[in-house]
C-alpha cells in the first residue's frame, strides 16, 4: 500500500510537470485528487487495513497528498505564466497611432498677456479695479487735467454717445473713481477695454485694451515709479532687462516719463523689433498731477502718487510676433488656437 | 520739428556729434525722432556754366550744350531740359558718376551727338519733389552764382544732419530753432545766444501816414507791423533755400523765404501784405460779420462766422488773422513795397476758426497751440534784418506796434524739499536754481523758497509741479534712484468675483473653448440678423455720435449677434469645428442729448460652437459643468419655444432657483441662412455673467466618504414617447427617499420592441445609508414605490 501510495505521487508529480495547458492540467487534477481519483480511490481503500497500520499509512497518505497538491500549484503558477506571455506576445499595439484628442480650449492672447501682466502687480500688493466702457467726459478728461482745448477730446480721436458721454480712451477714469471713493493709501491696476477713433489697419483698431497702475501714499517718489516698474519690467522680460525714463508729457502727470526697456528679442544689440534702437516703448507713466488728485477729494499736500499706463494689445503682438492688430479681433480659430 | 544742425548751431555751441545730441536730448525731454542726412554722393559734382545751347540735329525735343567746367575743354551734354538759358551755371554729373538716386551717369551717344555728362535736377540729387522750388520743379537745378569748375559741395551747404524732435503739445516754444537751442544749452550746460539784429532802415518813414488799429483785443493781443518798399521779387540765395529745404519747407521767393525762415527760427508766423492793396495804409483787425465772404490765397471763396477774427483795411478783408492771407494782397512778382505782419492771435479763436473752415496751416498750427506776444516785435525785426542782407527791398523805418497789455513774466514760489520729496532726490536748493536758470527761468533762493519768475516763452509752467518736472528732467530722470515702495503693507489681489471670473475662463479652457475678443460697438442690423423680436428691449441702443461706420455705429445689447460672426467667419473660412466663449459687456438705457448718464452696463456670457459633436447636448453639459465648477448645484432647464433666435424645438431657458440664468439652443434655421452657415448648425448660449459671477461659490467643503456599500438597481420603464425625461427623474428623486443616493439615466430606446408612441427609458439608482449596510428588502420597498408613483402619474410599464 506504501509502495503504491509513492508510486502514485511520484506519477502525479511528473505527469503535473508535463503539463501543457490548464485543461491538462484539470484532467490531471480530476485524475488524481477528483472524487473517483486514483489517490481519493487508494485512500478509499484504507478501510481495509489493520487498525495498526492505518495511522503510519494515513500520514504517508497526506504526505503523498501534498506533494501532489504542491506539485499542482507549481504547474498552475508555471502554466499561468506561459499563457500570461503568449498573450503578451498578441497584444503589441502600433504605438505610432495617434493619442487621443482631448480638445482643450485657450484663453485669448490679449487675456494671456494681461493675465501675465496682472499677476506681477499682484505680487506686489495691487487690486485690480474695473469701471464702465461708457464713460463720462469728465471723468475721462475733465478730472485728469486734460486741457479743455487738447486734441485728444475731438471728434476725430474720441467716440462720442453725446456731448458730456463718451467711449473711454483710457482707463484712467476707474483711477478717478477709485481715488473718488477709497482713502489712500491706494495700490490698483485697472484692466479695460479703451476706444479711440482709429480706422483698423496693421497697427491701429479703434477698440484696444490698457492696463493702467495708480498709487497714492504718503511720500510716494519717482524713485518708488522707476523701482516699481523696473521689478515689472525683469518679470516680465528677464532679470537682465533694463529700463529707461524719457520725459514726456501727460497732461494727468507732472513729472510725466515714456518708459523703454532694452528689447527683448535682441537683449539690446538691435535688431528689426526694436528698429536698431536696443530699445521698446513699453509704457507711459508720471507723478499724479496735483491738480488730479485735489480734483478727486486728495490733498497734495499731505499724498503723492504715481501712474502708469500701457497698451495690452502691442505688448501681446510683441511677446507672440503677431504683426497685424486685427487679427487679434478676427476670432480666426486657427489663430486663437496657437497660443 | 525738423532742426538742421548748422541752423541749431548759430545759436548754440554743441560740442558733441549729432548722434550723441539726439540721445541726449531725447533723455532731457525733447525726444528724437528721426536724424537724416543730408548730401550723400554729391561729392563728385562739379559746377559748370552754360556757354551755347544749339539745337539738336536729329532731335526736336533735345538741345546740346556746351559747358565751361573750369577748364580749357568745352564739355558736350546733351539734355531735354528747357529751364536752361545759356550762362546759367548748373551742377554737372561728369562720366563715371554716381548720383544719390542710384543712376551711375556714362558718356554716350545720344541720337548722333555726344553727351559727356549730365546737369542735374533737385530730384537727381536727392531733394524730395514736394520741396523743389516752382520754377526748377521740371527742369534742371540753376544756381544764381557759382564758379565753373569748383567742386559743387564746395558752392552750397548741402551737407547737413537734421534732428526731427518730437516736440509735445504743451512746449510750443519748441517748434523753433531758438527753441530748441535753449533746450540744448541746458541739456549740453552751455548758453544761447539769441540773433542780434541791426537795421540800416534805408526806407522812407512811413508811421505818420499809415495805422494799426485792433477792434477785437481778445483775439488780437498785439500787432505789429513795419514797411519794406524797393521790394525785388526774386529767388532767395541758396543758403537759405537750401536751410529752408532741410527743415521742410519749399523755397518760393525771397519775401515769402524771410517769412518762412523768421517762424521756423523763432516760432512766430509771419504775413507779408502787398502795401500797393492796402487802403490808406491801414489795417484794421476785427471779428468777422456773420455769413461775410473772402478769398484766401488758396483761390478759395470762405464764409465767415462772427468768431472769427479778420484782418482788414477801410474797405476790404486782407486776411483772416492767423489763418491764411487774403488772395487779393498776395505778394507777386510785381510787388514793390510790402507790410510785414508780425501779430499776436489768441489760440482758442484760431483753433475754432480753423476748425470751423476746416483749414489748417503752419500759422494756424502754430498759434493755436499758444505763441508769446513778447516775441513779435523782435522775429518783425529779424524778418526786416534778413530782407536787408538778402537785399530784397529797403527796410522803412518806424514801427506800428499795437499791444495793449502787454504781458510781463509771472512770479511764482517752488519749496525745495518738494522737490526731493516728490523725486525721491536729495538736490540742494543751489542745485535746483542753477538748473532752472539753464533754462531761462528766473530762480532765486530766499527764506526756504525758490522765487521764480516764468519767462513769458514758458506758456506751460503754471505751478510748483511744474517746476519739479523742469528740474527732474534737465537732472535726469536716469540719475534718480530706483526704490521700493515704503508706506503700509498692502495685500491685494483679486476680488471674489475676479477670482470667479478667472475659474470660468480655466472651466472653459478645459471644455475645448476658445475665448474670443469682439467689439463692443457693433451693427444695429445684428438684432435683425438673430431675428430677436420686434419688441425686445434689445433694440434699443446706446449710439455713438461719430461712429467709424454703421458696422461699429451702436453699443452692443447682446452679444449674440457677435458671436454668430466668429461662428459664421470660422465656417466660412472652412474650419471644421469650433467651440467658442467671451465674457463681456452689454450696453442699456437711452441717453439724453446732453445728460452725463451712463448707460447700465450688464456683464454677459456668450458661448456658440459648430460641427461634428457640437450639439445642444453638448451646450447644455457644458453649462452643467461650468456650473458645478462654480459652485451651482441645482439648475434647471425649461423648454423654450418663443426665441426667435433659437430653433423651437431645441432652445432652453435655465434657471438657478427662480433666477433665469441664461438661454441656449440651436439657432433658428433663419438665423443660420442670416449668417451663410451653409448646412452647419451652430448652437448658442446667452448667460448673464453678473448672475452667474455672483452666484458662485468654489470653496470646497470635504463630505466623508461613504464607508458602507451601496446597493444598485436598474430601473427601465417604458412611456409615451413624448415624456420628457425630467418627469420620470422627478419621481424617481421624489419617491427615492433619504435611501436613495443618485439617479443615472444611461438609455433611452424607441422601436419596435416598446411599440409605436412609446420609449423606454432606463437608470441606474443607486441606494446608501450613511451609517448602515441597507437590507435588500428596505431597498426593494423603496423601488416599488417608485415603480408604483411612475405607473400612477406616468402610466409607465416597468419593462422587463
Amino acid at each position: 500500500m506504501e509502495e503504491k501510495l509513492h508510486l502514485l505521487g511520484k506519477e502525479a508529480t511528473e505527469a503535473l510537470a508535463e503539463a501543457k495547458d490548464v485543461k491538462e492540467l484539470d484532467n490531471l487534477r480530476v485524475k488524481y485528487l477528483g472524487k473517483k481519483g486514483a489517490l481519493t480511490e487508494l485512500l478509499r481503500s484504507m478501510g481495509s487495513l489493520p487498525k495498526e497500520e492505518r495511522p503510519h499509512m494515513g500520514q504517508v497518505a497526506n504526505q503523498v497528498r501534498e506533494q501532489v497538491e504542491s506539485a499542482m500549484n507549481e504547474a498552475r503558477k508555471r502554466i499561468g505564466r506561459l499563457e500570461m506571455d503568449a498573450r503578451i506576445a498578441n497584444e503589441t499595439i502600433d504605438i505610432t497611432m495617434p493619442g487621443e484628442s482631448f480638445g482643450h480650449g485657450t484663453k485669448h492672447p490679449l487675456t494671456q498677456a494681461l493675465d501675465e501682466l496682472k499677476s506681477v502687480f499682484i505680487g506686489m500688493g495691487f487690486s485690480v479695479v474695473e469701471g464702465p466702457e461708457v464713460e463720462t467726459v469728465v471723468n475721462n478728461f475733465d478730472m485728469l487735467n486734460a486741457p479743455k482745448n487738447h486734441p485728444s477730446r475731438e471728434m476725430s480721436d474720441t467716440f462720442y454717445i453725446n456731448e458730456k458721454v463718451i467711449l473711454r480712451t483710457q482707463t484712467s477714469p476707474v483711477q478717478v473713481r477709485t481715488m473718488m471713493n477709497t482713502k489712500p493709501p491706494i495700490r490698483v491696476i485697472s484692466p479695460g477695454r479703451c476706444f479711440r477713433n482709429d480706422t483698423p489697419d496693421a497697427t491701429h483698431s479703434p477698440m484696444f485694451n490698457q492696463l493702467e497702475g495708480l498709487v497714492v501714499d504718503k511720500g510716494s517718489t519717482l524713485g518708488d515709479l522707476k523701482g516699481s516698474l523696473e521689478i515689472f519690467a525683469r518679470h516680465l522680460f528677464g532679470e537682465h532687462t533694463q529700463i529707461k525714463f524719457r520725459p514726456h508729457y501727460f497732461p494727468f502727470t507732472e513729472p510725466s516719463a515714456e518708459v523703454d526697456v532694452t528689447c527683448f528679442k535682441c537683449g539690446g544689440d538691435g535688431c528689426s523689433m526694436c528698429k536698431g534702437s536696443g530699445w521698446i516703448e513699453l509704457l507711459g507713466a508720471g507723478m499724479v498731477h496735483p491738480n488730479v488728485l485735489r480734483n478727486c477729494g486728495i490733498d497734495p499736500e499731505i499724498y503723492s502718487g504715481w501712474a502708469f499706463g500701457m497698451g495690452i494689445d502691442r505688448i501681446a503682438m510683441q511677446k507672440y510676433g503677431i504683426d497685424d492688430i486685427r487679427l487679434l479681433y478676427e476670432n480666426d480659430l486657427r489663430f486663437l488656437s496657437q497660443f | 520739428m525738423l532742426v538742421p544742425m548748422k541752423w541749431l548751431q548759430e545759436y548754440v555751441t554743441v560740442n558733441v556729434d549729432t548722434k550723441e545730441l539726439a540721445d541726449k536730448m531725447t533723455m532731457s525731454g525733447s525726444k528724437v525722432e528721426e536724424i537724416k542726412t543730408w548730401g550723400d554722393k554729391l561729392d563728385k559734382l562739379v559746377i559748370g556754366r552754360i556757354e551755347s545751347i544749339k539745337s539738336h540735329p536729329n532731335a526736336d525735343k533735345l538741345v546740346v550744350t556746351s559747358i565751361d567746367i573750369g577748364t580749357d575743354e568745352r564739355l558736350q551734354i546733351v539734355t531735354g531740359a528747357t529751364n536752361i538759358r545759356e550762362g546759367d551755371t548748373v551742377p554737372v554729373a561728369l562720366d563715371g558718376t554716381e548720383l544719390p538716386n542710384g543712376l551711375t551717369i556714362v558718356a554716350e551717344d545720344l541720337r548722333g551727338e555726344m553727351s559727356q555728362g549730365m546737369m542735374c535736377s533737385h530730384d537727381e540729387l536727392g531733394v524730395p519733389k514736394n520741396l523743389i522750388p516752382e520754377s526748377m520743379k521740371d527742369g534742371i537745378w540753376i544756381l544764381d552764382e557759382a564758379t565753373p569748375g569748383v567742386m559743387f559741395i564746395d558752392t552750397l551747404p548741402l551737407i547737413e544732419d537734421v534732428i526731427e524732435f518730437e516736440i509735445t503739445s504743451n512746449r510750443p516754444d519748441c517748434l523753433s530753432v531758438l527753441g530748441m537751442a535753449r533746450e540744448t544749452a541746458a541739456t549740453l550746460n552751455t548758453t544761447m545766444k539769441m540773433p542780434e539784429i541791426q537795421l540800416k532802415e534805408t526806407g522812407s518813414q512811413w508811421t505818420d501816414k499809415a495805422s494799426v488799429k485792433i477792434e477785437d483785443p481778445e483775439g488780437c493781443p498785439r500787432y505789429v507791423a513795419r514797411r519794406v518798399e524797393n521790394i525785388t521779387i526774386k529767388q532767395s540765395p541758396q543758403w537759405m533755400q537750401q536751410r529752408l529745404i532741410h527743415a521742410g519747407v519749399r523755397p518760393i521767393n525771397n519775401v515769402v523765404d524771410v517769412t518762412n525762415y523768421v517762424m521756423l527760427e523763432t516760432g512766430q508766423p509771419l504775413h507779408a501784405f502787398d502795401a500797393s492793396f492796402v487802403k490808406d495804409q491801414t489795417i484794421i483787425v476785427r471779428k468777422a460779420a456773420e455769413g461775410e465772404q473772402t478769398k484766401t490765397l488758396d483761390g478759395t471763396l470762405r464764409t465767415l462766422k462772427n468768431t472769427m477774427t479778420l484782418i482788414t483795411d477801410p474797405e476790404k478783408v486782407l486776411g483772416i488773422a492767423g489763418v491764411m492771407g487774403g488772395e487779393n494782397s498776395e505778394v507777386t512778382p510785381e510787388t514793390m513795397a510790402i507790410i510785414l505782419e508780425s501779430a499776436n492771435f489768441d489760440a482758442d479763436r484760431i483753433r475754432k476758426t480753423s476748425q470751423q473752415l476746416g483749414l489748417r496751416t503752419e500759422a494756424s498750427s502754430r498759434f493755436e497751440k499758444g505763441q508769446d506776444p513778447e516775441l513779435s516785435l523782435f522775429a518783425a525785426n529779424r524778418a526786416c534784418q534778413l530782407l536787408e542782407e538778402l537785399e530784397a527791398g529797403d527796410v522803412c523805418p518806424g514801427i506800428i506796434d499795437v499791444y495793449p497789455h502787454p504781458v510781463s513774466p509771472r512770479q511764482e514760489s517752488l519749496r525745495p524739499y518738494r522737490v526731493n520729496d516728490l523725486l525721491g532726490t536729495n538736490m540742494t536748493s543751489e542745485d535746483m536754481v542753477n538748473i532752472l536758470h539753464k533754462l531761462e527761468i528766473g530762480a532765486t533762493y530766499k527764506d526756504d523758497f525758490i522765487h521764480i519768475t516764468v519767462p513769458t516763452f514758458r506758456l506751460d509752467l503754471e505751478q510748483e509741479a511744474d517746476f519739479i518736472e523742469e528740474i527732474g528732467r534737465i537732472y535726469g530722470f536716469d540719475n534718480i534712484k530706483a526704490t521700493l515702495m515704503k508706506g503700509d503693507i498692502m495685500v491685494g489681489g483679486l476680488s471674489h468675483r475676479q477670482k470667479m471670473e478667472e475659474e470660468v475662463k480655466k472651466t472653459m479652457s478645459v471644455m475645448g473653448c476658445y475665448e474670443t475678443a469682439t467689439y463692443s460697438f457693433v451693427s444695429p442690423s445684428g438684432v435683425d440678423k438673430i431675428c430677436l423680436s420686434e419688441n425686445s428691449f434689445k433694440r434699443e441702443f446706446v449710439k455713438l455720435l461719430n461712429p467709424l461706420g454703421d458696422e461699429t455705429s451702436v453699443m452692443r445689447t447682446t452679444m449674440l449677434p457677435n458671436m454668430m460672426e466668429v461662428v459664421s467667419r470660422n465656417i466660412n473660412r472652412s474650419v471644421p469645428a469650433g467651440r467658442f466663449y467671451e465674457m463681456g459687456q452689454v450696453f442699456y438705457g437711452q441717453l439724453g442729448e446732453d445728460q452725463a448718464v451712463l448707460p447700465l452696463e450688464v456683464t454677459e456670457l456668450v458661448m456658440g460652437m459648430f460641427g461634428e459633436e457640437n450639439d445642444f447636448f453638448t451646450m447644455k453639459g457644458m453649462i452643467v459643468h461650468l456650473c458645478n465648477r462654480l459652485g451651482i448645484e441645482t439648475l434647471t432647464f425649461q423648454r423654450e419655444i418663443n426665441h426667435s433666435t433659437f430653433h423651437p424645438g431645441r432652445c432652453a431657458t435655465v434657471y438657478v432657483g427662480d433666477q433665469l440664468l441664461g438661454t441656449l439652443g440651436e439657432v433658428h434655421p433663419l438665423v443660420a441662412e442670416n449668417y451663410d452657415l451653409g448646412s452647419e448648425r451652430a448652437v448658442l448660449a446667452e448667460i448673464n455673467g453678473d448672475r452667474l459671477l455672483s452666484l458662485a461659490n468654489i470653496e470646497p467643503l470635504y463630505k466623508s466618504l461613504p464607508r458602507y456599500p451601496a446597493i444598485v438597481r436598474d430601473l427601465a420603464v417604458v412611456v409615451d414617447a413624448n415624456t420628457p425625461v425630467r418627469e420620470i427623474e422627478k419621481i424617481i428623486q421624489e419617491q427615492g427617499g433619504e435611501l436613495m443616493e443618485t439617479c443615472q439615466l444611461f438609455d433611452v430606446y424607441q422601436g419596435a420592441q416598446v411599440g409605436e408612441g412609446k420609449k423606454s427609458v432606463a437608470y441606474t439608482v443607486t441606494f446608501r445609508h450613511a451609517e448602515r449596510t441597507l437590507k435588500d428588502k428596505e431597498v426593494n420597498k423603496q423601488y416599488d414605490t417608485i415603480v408604483a408613483e411612475l405607473k400612477n402619474s406616468l402610466k409607465a410599464v416597468l419593462r422587463a
